[in-house]
């Protein structure tokens, strides 16, 4: 396997985003779409698609740049620094991931829109308050060549802006990913008024037709197209979230070296110090996991799980502490909207709930280490 | 180095370790009573460790990456890890381990000149020079530059009188690196000297000290009238400091691994696994989970930071790898011992040495610069707070 060391190619891409990231989408950027009211930026879409981000893990042949799941985990971080909210989790790496386990036309097609930025997709998977890919009650029924589905979903992250929908459903004898379009008759989206001022979306389904055709990969057999998705996309989820935590992080040691109380700053005090210099230590040691779930996704994919589920875990961790301590160590500031770190806190709860809590990808740890 | 090279490599490594590991020397073994530690007066305790030790220095493999002409083998990062792995494929101990491979040959390889690394690195790789480190004094500890113990010229000589305590090992090792005063007038820092003395002589004189584990491997160190030769100064006089630092990140990134690495290839499932319903209670468990988690992710540091080692260097991170590595060793040992219950607490009882390798662990965020020690290093250097 590669080093744990970025690559030359990985520093360029990331000093390249930052670039771009720090003129197209500061944080102002997430406050000005909140205070309108909006949840996404097609613009900026736009632009990410002209840059090839969209087709980060799309196929050279079909319009992608291919730069695989650690390149992706470097643009996820970038992102995350500036809490950029757009659909690339849920299009460039999810859906991407899903629609390359499936080799047809249809797939190749659909991958070549995500390059082109023309589509955003949503996967639609969890119907109740944790995330449980294995628990479905959504129901796809045969009826006649195809089927009809009814249920519904809940926390559809990018759900509003979608066009399509990844749909896990129950059939008769498993599970089945359906990719449909969001508008087909029945389907009904509510917008979720998230925490985070992000896109999510609650959908149900009354009498859907589906045909085979909507079908992605096997009927019954959802979890070969779906697994490799979920993983690359929690494994750039954690990468988005140590973005996160390095912003927040990032702040706050600002802030320790300029705020002055009792005649001197407060980053002199050594209760401060020490608890800065631990939560620095716990973002190097989840670098480490994140970075290692990009190799692994990227050279063995067929044995990620335990890498993806270490990384979003100790995402989960870090990314926590590193909002609470940015909070409490701003003081009253910390605490009034005007300032950004409330939005830091925000983003991290909701992210470190998507694709599963720090307890689900622990669990998943410790069943592959015989605990 | 190409991916075919270093295939070749593994091959030629597997084939010579077949053919050159004793079958005594593949169990495994990291105990204290099985190291390796060399010296001369060092007794082998079977033939076969004997052998293994001659045969890997003969090959320069006791000190993989350091060069040739110093008895290493001239090995890069991703030659020394395939070696690494091809050991642990075989279970084989190491065939030495001591403070002269940790920390001195470091230091020397980076201050010392030509004739001192031609002198003494050689010998520690052959495991015939057993090195202790002289740096603590009874009244420096965190606050090492505070060190008192005088070093005055004498014609040739410096004269050395004071002394060390917690000098571990101080009673087994033939030679001492010592952190000596040469300038009562400058500024702490600048007025310390990094010596090389010789400690058969009548003016070093050591007194064992008892842990809280039973063994007594550490020293009170005395120097009266003791002596070593100019040329055995390491960097110039009075700039020991810089010398005595740069041996501190070694040290610190040793410790940090918990030895022979946090893992040694076991999870906690396979350590506690065995004890059936030790993990049955959800707090037990939860703590195990978590603990699991960043003792894989720190796994991973280590392996991250000895590829920086090769590139940028490791620097002051040595001080981040170092708390928290030490700090989730504890850990891992308090839930070594929770699972354990009652087995756990009769000396060499079913548990083995669990008990007294519990309580050692407890001197891991104190030797080598404490755990606050090191969250200052951080703090002051690395986030750049005001001090
Ligand atoms: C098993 C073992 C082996 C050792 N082997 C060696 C050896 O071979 N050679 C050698 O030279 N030394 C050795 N040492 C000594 C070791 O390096 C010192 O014990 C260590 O540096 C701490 O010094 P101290 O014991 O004087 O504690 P002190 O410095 O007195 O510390 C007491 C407490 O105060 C805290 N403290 C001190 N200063 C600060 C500060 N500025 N801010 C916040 N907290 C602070 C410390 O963290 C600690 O909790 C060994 C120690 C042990 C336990």
């Amino acid at each position: 396997m590669s080093t744990l060391l970025p690559t030359e190619d990985e520093v360029m891409l990331a000093d390249a985003a930052r670039g771009f990231l720090d003129e197209a989408a500061p944080v102002s950027h997430l406050r000005a779409m909140r205070d309108e009211g909006k949840t996404h930026d097609a613009a900026l879409w736009a632009e990410m698609a002209q840059m090839g981000w969209t087709g980060v893990l799309v196929p050279e042949e079909a319009g992608g740049s291919d730069m695989g799941h650690a390149a992706a985990g470097v643009l996820a971080t970038e992102m995350g620094k500036t809490l950029v909210s757009s659909p690339f989790l849920s299009t460039a790496v999810i859906a991407a991931t899903a629609l390359r386990q499936v080799t047809d036309d249809r797939a190749t097609e659909a991958l070549r829109k995500i390059a082109e930025g023309s589509v955003v997709y949503a996967l639609a998977v969890d119907e109740g308050p944790k995330h449980s890919p294995e628990t479905v009650d959504l129901a796809a029924t045969a009826d006649g060549n195809g089927f009809r589905l009814n249920g519904a979903k809940s926390f559809v992250c990018d759900g509003i802006a979608a066009d399509r929908l990844l749909v896990l459903a129950k059939t008769e004898a498993g599970t089945t990913l359906f990719d449909i379009p969001a508008d087909r008759a029945g389907i009904t989206r509510d917008a979720m008024a998230m925490v985070d001022s992000r896109d999510a979306a609650r959908v149900s389904f009354a009498d859907v037709e589906a045909t085979g055709d909507d079908v992605l990969g096997n009927v019954d057999d959802a979890m070969t197209v779906l697994r490799p998705a979920l993983e690359a996309g929690q494994a750039a989820l954690a990468a988005e979230m140590s973005g996160v935590a390095a912003g927040a992080f990032g702040m706050t040691v600002g802030y320790l070296k300029e705020r002055k109380q009792f005649g001197t700053e407060i980053g002199r005090f050594q209760a401060l110090q020490h608890r800065a210099a631990h939560l620095w230590s716990e973002t190097e040691v989840t670098a480490s996991a994140i970075l290692h779930a990009g190799r692994q996704l990227d050279e063995a994919p067929q044995e990620a799980t335990l890498a993806v589920s270490l990384a979003k875990a100790r995402a989960c961790k870090t990314v926590t502490l590193a909002v609470q301590e940015g909070v409490q160590m701003h003081g009253g500031i910390g605490m009034t909207d005007a300032y950004d770190m409330g939005f830091y806190m925000k983003r991290a709860r909701v992210a470190a709930e998507w694709l599963g809590d720090y307890g689900y990808h622990a669990e998943v740890v410790a069943r592959a280490r015989g605990l | 180095m190409s991916e075919q090279d270093l295939e070749t490599f593994r091959a030629e490594a597997r084939t010579w370790l077949e053919a050159n590991c004793p079958d005594e020397m593949r169990d495994g073994a990291s105990g204290d009573d099985n190291i390796c530690w060399g010296g001369r007066n060092w007794q082998f305790t079977s033939d076969a460790q004997k052998t293994w030790l001659d045969r890997m220095a003969a090959k320069g493999w006791t000190v993989p990456t350091w060069p040739v002409d110093y008895g290493g083998a001239g090995l890069s990062r991703a030659q020394d890890k395939i070696l690494t792995e091809e050991l642990r494929r075989i279970n084989a101990r190491l065939p030495l381990q001591s403070f002269g491979i940790w920390m001195l040959g470091p230091a020397l390889l980076h201050f010392g000149s030509h004739e001192q690394k031609l002198k003494y690195l050689p010998p520690i790789a052959r495991g015939e020079v057993r090195w202790c480190q002289g740096y603590s004094e009874p009244g420096a500890g965190s606050d090492l530059a505070s060190v008192q113990t005088r070093g005055e010229r004498d014609g040739e000589d410096y004269v050395i009188n004071g002394q060390k305590v917690w000098t571990s090992y101080a009673d087994k090792a033939d030679m001492i690196f010592a952190l000596v005063r040469t300038n009562k007038d400058a500024p702490k820092h600048l007025g310390i000297s990094f010596l090389l003395v010789d400690m058969d002589q009548p003016g070093v004189t050591t007194r064992p000290i008892r842990l809280i584990s039973g063994s007594s491997p550490f020293c009170e160190t005395f120097f009266d009238d003791a002596r070593t030769h100019v040329d055995n100064i390491v960097g110039t006089e009075d700039r020991g400091w810089d010398v005595a630092k740069y041996l501190l990140t070694h040290e610190r990134e040793m410790i940090s691994g918990g030895g022979d690495g946090l893992l040694a290839g076991r999870s906690l499932g396979q350590v506690l696994g065995d004890e059936g319903d030790a993990l049955s209670d959800a707090s037990t468990r939860a703590m195990a989970l978590e603990c699991e988690v960043d003792t894989l992710a720190m796994a991973l540091t280590l392996e991250r930071y000895k590829d920086k080692a090769k590139t940028t260097g490791v620097g002051d991170a040595s001080a981040m790898l170092k708390y928290y590595g030490t700090e989730l060793n504890k850990r891992r040992h308090e839930l070594m011992m929770l699972a354990g219950g009652s087995d756990a607490l009769e000396w060499d009882g079913a548990q083995g040495s669990l008990p007294a390798d519990w309580l050692r662990t407890k001197a891991n965020s104190i030797e080598g610069g404490t755990s606050e020690v090191m969250l200052s290093i951080i703090s002051r250097r690395i986030l750049e707070l005001p001090a």
